[in-house]
């Protein structure tokens, strides 16, 4: 069976793969529908829902169109998800991979240091982060991809030590390959499958964390995002709450999306493992 | 003397990990824009002059870096965390004034997501394969995947301004005057909906933990041979496997503390629950960065703790686990 029958052998994968597309479009087709910025006036204060044509999901307190902010902040989320999530693997798999290639002094001194990362809480390290760089959508993936590291270094340093010893990479040694090419060549691409697992996941949580830095105030005040259209909701909730509801479907499907996908990548990677779960 | 020498070398550890937070700190506070001293004053930009030097020499900022370092660390040490120029306060009264809060608040939640996820859990591992264990599940993926600020929010739109089954904001009612057992109902009511939002997320992980931990015991041999003996399958999930895939979700909750403190942050944020979290959303309205800092090495003191208890707890529960390893 090839990689794509056994993705689409797990429903919840398949379902997830649609609504994601979904979401991909929504952010491509924004400036196409939505040519004006999201941040423009264009109607009165809290229009509710499905009062008036053109705007299907009523305006905000600023007369901002919401249907307008849910899709070109669908753009900023999975942006900010998907940079983040690169950078953190940039950090986790070379330590990853020279600790767990190394081990000994190395390893010992590289998961200290992971383990300082872990043990910090890392919201609140995000929080300060941003806080002291300043909002801006760099100093945002940077936040979010310093705190999200070191389970990829984890990941691949458990994978480095358990293929290390392996024939094939003995016998690149023996044929006198250094140690870069067979960390690169030889082990690094038999570890991919669980760092793409991993990664979809990290995606996830990277939007997640991006929606509540947004909602406390913290995202980057040019760029229009869920988080930051509930925060600026969250004291009008009772006059109008399908200004913090719609947002907050849209994070919640992208975040569902991203995990289901995540497994069925599981399943179709790790076939093995698949069916000894079922 | 094995559990003193346990604590004994965790207690070195954390000493060393709280050690490297407070150069952390010290140096973002280098990092933050503006002048070290306008920072500490919690006034960013238009400041008398005067009271600027005035502050660079009390704080030592004009010294070399070095010394301003351990002019820092041996502040810190000794529970000196600064002066907060926006609340008019130290640091260190404003935090333990808001801790009992967010104790209440975590712990209850903490308990809550704990129960109810092993009771969850267990119902899908014993349903596995059935449209209810799967359903369960989907539930769980659900929580794991909402927002909890937004959960909070949705929370309050429909069981206090749609329903006004309970309140939304605050510890207490204000005004209300509540003494002995009226204050504990009191705070309880306004306890449920924090509590609750920031114990499904969590609840959620229990849940997917508790089915993929007790899968796995079930596929051990002493429970070949309980079935072999002939018992009743209730009693071989809850005494066999159930006791056996606990432990493992032991140790998983301690590393839970540092989310749980994210989700406090949120919680409180939504609720105006007067804890540290509160503290923190307004430490940085009002970019009062030394307050932000301080808040942010007690989190992190916390989580240690918290982590070096469900470590005790877990050598205590499981007497396979000897010394040294």
């Amino acid at each position: 069976m090839n990689f794509l029958a056994r993705f689409a052998q797990n429903r919840g994968a398949l379902i997830g793969l649609i609504i994601l597309m979904s979401i991909i479009l929504m952010a491509i087709l924004a400036p196409l529908i939505f040519p004006e910025s999201p941040w423009r006036m264009v109607q009165r204060p809290f229009l509710p829902p499905l009062e008036q044509e053109g705007f299907l999901l009523g305006t905000d307190t600023m007369g901002r169109n919401v249907a307008s902010g849910l899709m070109h902040g669908a753009w900023v989320s999975l942006l900010i998800g998907l940079v983040s999530t690169t950078v953190a693997l940039a950090i986790g798999v070379p330590l990853g991979a020279i600790a767990g290639y190394y081990g000994g002094l190395i390893d010992d001194a590289l998961m200290r240091f992971t383990e300082f990362f872990q043990t910090i809480p890392n919201f609140a390290l995000a929080i300060v982060l941003v806080a002291i760089m300043q909002p801006s959508v760099t100093s945002i993936v940077l936040a979010i991809a310093l705190v999200s590291w070191p389970p990829v270094a984890r990941l691949v340093r458990a994978e480095f030590m358990s293929l290390r010893h392996r024939e094939y990479v003995e016998a690149a040694r023996l044929v006198g390959q250094g140690d870069l090419t067979i960390i690169l060549r030889q082990i690094l691409p038999n570890t991919l499958s669980p760092i793409i697992v991993l990664a979809s996941l990290m995606v996830a949580t990277a939007i997640l964390l991006e929606s509540a830095l947004s909602f406390l105030g913290l995202g980057d005040p040019n760029v229009m995002s869920w988080g930051y259209m509930i925060g600026a909701a969250r004291t009008v909730i009772r006059q109008a709450w399908w200004l913090s509801f719609f947002p907050g479907v849209a994070i919640l499907l992208t975040v569902l999306s991203l995990n289901l996908v995540g497994e069925g990548l599981d399943d179709a990677l790790n076939p093995k493992l698949a069916r000894e779960r079922q | 003397m094995l559990y003193a020498r346990l604590i004994a070398s965790r207690l070195f550890k954390a000493v060393i990990v709280l050690f490297m937070i407070i150069i952390l700190n010290f140096f973002l506070i280098q990092l933050a824009p503006g002048d070290p001293a306008a920072i500490l004053a919690g006034e960013a930009g238009a400041t008398d002059e005067a009271f600027l030097r005035q502050l660079r020499e009390r704080f030592g900022l004009d010294q070399p870096l070095y010394v301003q370092l351990w002019r820092y660390v041996s502040g810190v040490a000794t529970l000196d965390f600064g002066y907060s120029y926006r609340q008019q306060m130290p640091v260190l009264d404003l935090i333990l004034a808001r801790l009992p809060a967010t104790l209440l608040l975590t712990g209850t939640a903490f308990v809550l997501s704990l129960v109810l996820g092993i009771v969850a859990g267990s119902l899908a591992a014993a349903r596995v394969k059935k449209p209810s264990g799967s359903l369960i599940m989907a539930l769980a993926l659900l929580f794991y995947a909402t927002p909890l600020f937004w959960v909070a929010l949705m929370s309050v739109v429909v069981f206090s301004v749609y329903l006004d089954w309970l309140p939304a904001y605050g510890l207490y009612t204000v005004g209300a005057g509540h003494t002995g057992l009226a204050l504990v109902l009191d705070v309880g009511k306004h306890l449920i909906l924090p509590a609750t939002t920031l114990a499904l997320f969590f609840m959620a992980i229990y849940t997917r933990m508790t089915r993929a931990s007790m899968l796995e015991a079930s596929q051990q041999d002493f429970v070949k041979t309980a079935r072999a003996k002939g018992l009743k399958n209730s009693v071989i999930q809850r005494r066999h496997i159930l006791r056996n895939a606990l432990l493992p979700i032991i140790t998983l909750a301690g590393l839970q503390a540092g989310q749980m403190v994210g989700g406090a942050i949120l919680t409180e944020t939504v609720f105006a629950w007067p804890g540290i979290g509160r503290l923190m959303f307004e430490a940085l309205q009002q970019r009062d960065y030394n307050l932000l800092l301080g808040i942010f090495f007690f989190s992190a003191a916390l989580v240690i703790v918290f982590n070096i208890i469900t470590d005790l707890v877990y050598r205590l529960a499981d007497p396979r686990i000897k010394e040294g390893s």
